[in-house]
């Protein structure tokens, strides 16, 4: 006797939402299309916000940059909601284990205190400025337009606290757990002359009231230039003195930023080519903040690399925009 | 000339590595079956790595087709950056 197996196929009856049927046609989409694009409500609200009345709800005028389709974008890493915590689970995985073997090696106690206090005052108060860019990036969550984009910047402002503990720990792994380095980083972040130039433009950058310049401000002009200078550059001359364990605290941070570099690149990119007003607007915001930046970051860097330190940050920095089409 | 052919389970991960297919074989074929994805093409087929990664956003290995690959025909070229199926004439 033989058996014949036979198969059934049952067609789903819809591939996808509608509105997702509408963006991309009517095929399986992936999870990241369905739970980025055309999710923000954009009319019929019923209110206009108490604190701003003469604006609605996701008004795309709360920024001068203007898109024809502000869905235009792509994450590059496709990151929603799964995939963003998973790749940061992996990433943190990779850090804890670092963290814990320069512990138990007692790696600190290797360093010279000249090496430590060297971290405390160069490293250990970015953590401040790490506060300010988690709140400009949730700024942009808060204000910005599309679901595309919010997204990543709200991802962007958790990334950015989870840094800021990052090197809260490598202050505490450097002074025993008492907290002294910590509040001695505070002490320079608040009075130290090097760092004055640093904490003013963070300050201004959190009183802007348009998203999309905090964006170009903080995360294309500020964060191009300090993780370079820092967390390449600085990281160069630690080891040069003496300090090459570090290497394994700031992985993270060179890491992530090279992942989120991706990111806004591709926004970047994708605002500029949408039209010249956007591409005149983008392009005076940048010189206007890298102007400020290059200044502030001047005596930072002179202490914690050398003199030409910013001038090669530079560099990346106008490569990248370049790359973007500025 | 005979197919080539590749069957990949029909999941999450494969649809990224059939449309990477799709983009650098436009000739090809691609049958959807029960929780099977069958593409077949004239003589020549390739998997790119660039192109996969760039659908998946992230990382991908070649190796990694294996995870989901169900049958395969054709002469196999496989290295870090691409796989390719051929016949010899």
């Amino acid at each position: 006797m033989t058996i014949e197996i036979k198969t059934a196929t049952l067609e789903p009856i819809r591939n996808t939402f509608e509105h997702t049927k509408r963006r991309f046609g009517d095929k399986p989409a992936s999870r990241y299309q369905e739970a980025s694009y055309d999710i923000a409500p954009e009319n019929n609200f019923h209110y206009r916000p108490m604190w701003q009345p003469e604006k609605l709800l996701n008004d795309t005028s709360r920024t001068a940059v203007v898109m024809e389709d502000w869905y235009a974008y792509k994450d590059p890493r496709q990151f929603y909601y799964g995939t963003y915590v998973q790749a940061r689970a992996k990433l943190q995985e990779v850090t804890e284990s670092n963290y814990a073997f320069f512990n138990k090696r007692g790696l600190a106690d290797r360093m010279s205190d000249e090496v430590k206090s060297k971290i405390i005052r160069c490293l250990v108060p970015l953590r401040h400025m790490e506060l300010g860019a988690n709140m400009n990036n949730v700024l942009c969550t808060a204000y910005g337009t599309s679901t595309v984009l919010t997204q990543a910047f709200l991802y962007n402002g958790m990334d950015r606290l989870g840094i800021a503990q990052y090197l809260s720990r490598i202050g505490l792994l450097l002074d025993g757990n008492s907290t002294e380095s910590l509040a001695t980083a505070k002490e320079y972040w608040m009075t130290d002359s090097a760092w004055q130039g640093l904490r003013r433009y963070t300050e201004n950058t959190l009183v802007l009231e348009d998203w999309f310049e905090v964006f170009i401000a903080q995360d294309v002009v500020l964060d191009t230039l300090v993780y370079d200078l820092i967390y390449r550059q600085f990281d160069e001359a630690i080891t040069e003195e003496g300090g090459s364990d570090l290497a394994m605290l700031i992985e993270f941070m060179q890491e992530w930023h090279k992942d989120n570099s991706r990111w806004v690149d591709a926004t970047l990119k994708s605002t500029v080519a949408e039209s010249e007003h956007n591409k005149e607007l983008i392009g005076r915001w940048v010189a206007e903040w890298q102007e400020k930046a290059v200044a502030d970051l001047a005596p930072l860097a002179e202490i914690a690399v050398g003199e030409e330190a910013v001038k090669a940050s530079v560099e990346v920095l106008n490569k990248r925009l370049a790359k973007a089409g500025i | 000339m005979s197919k080539v052919y590749i069957a990949l389970q029909d999941n999450e991960e494969s649809r990224y590595i059939v449309e990477a297919i799709e983009e650098d074989n436009p000739d090809a074929t691609v049958i959807y079956q029960p929780a099977m994805i069958r593409i077949e093409n004239e003589g020549h087929l390739v998997i790119k790595r660039e192109t996969v990664e760039e659908m998946m956003g992230r990382d991908w290995e070649v190796m990694a087709l294996h995870v989901n690959l169900i049958t395969l025909g054709g002469n196999v070229d496989e290295d870090e950056d691409q796989l390719s199926l051929t016949w010899n004439d």
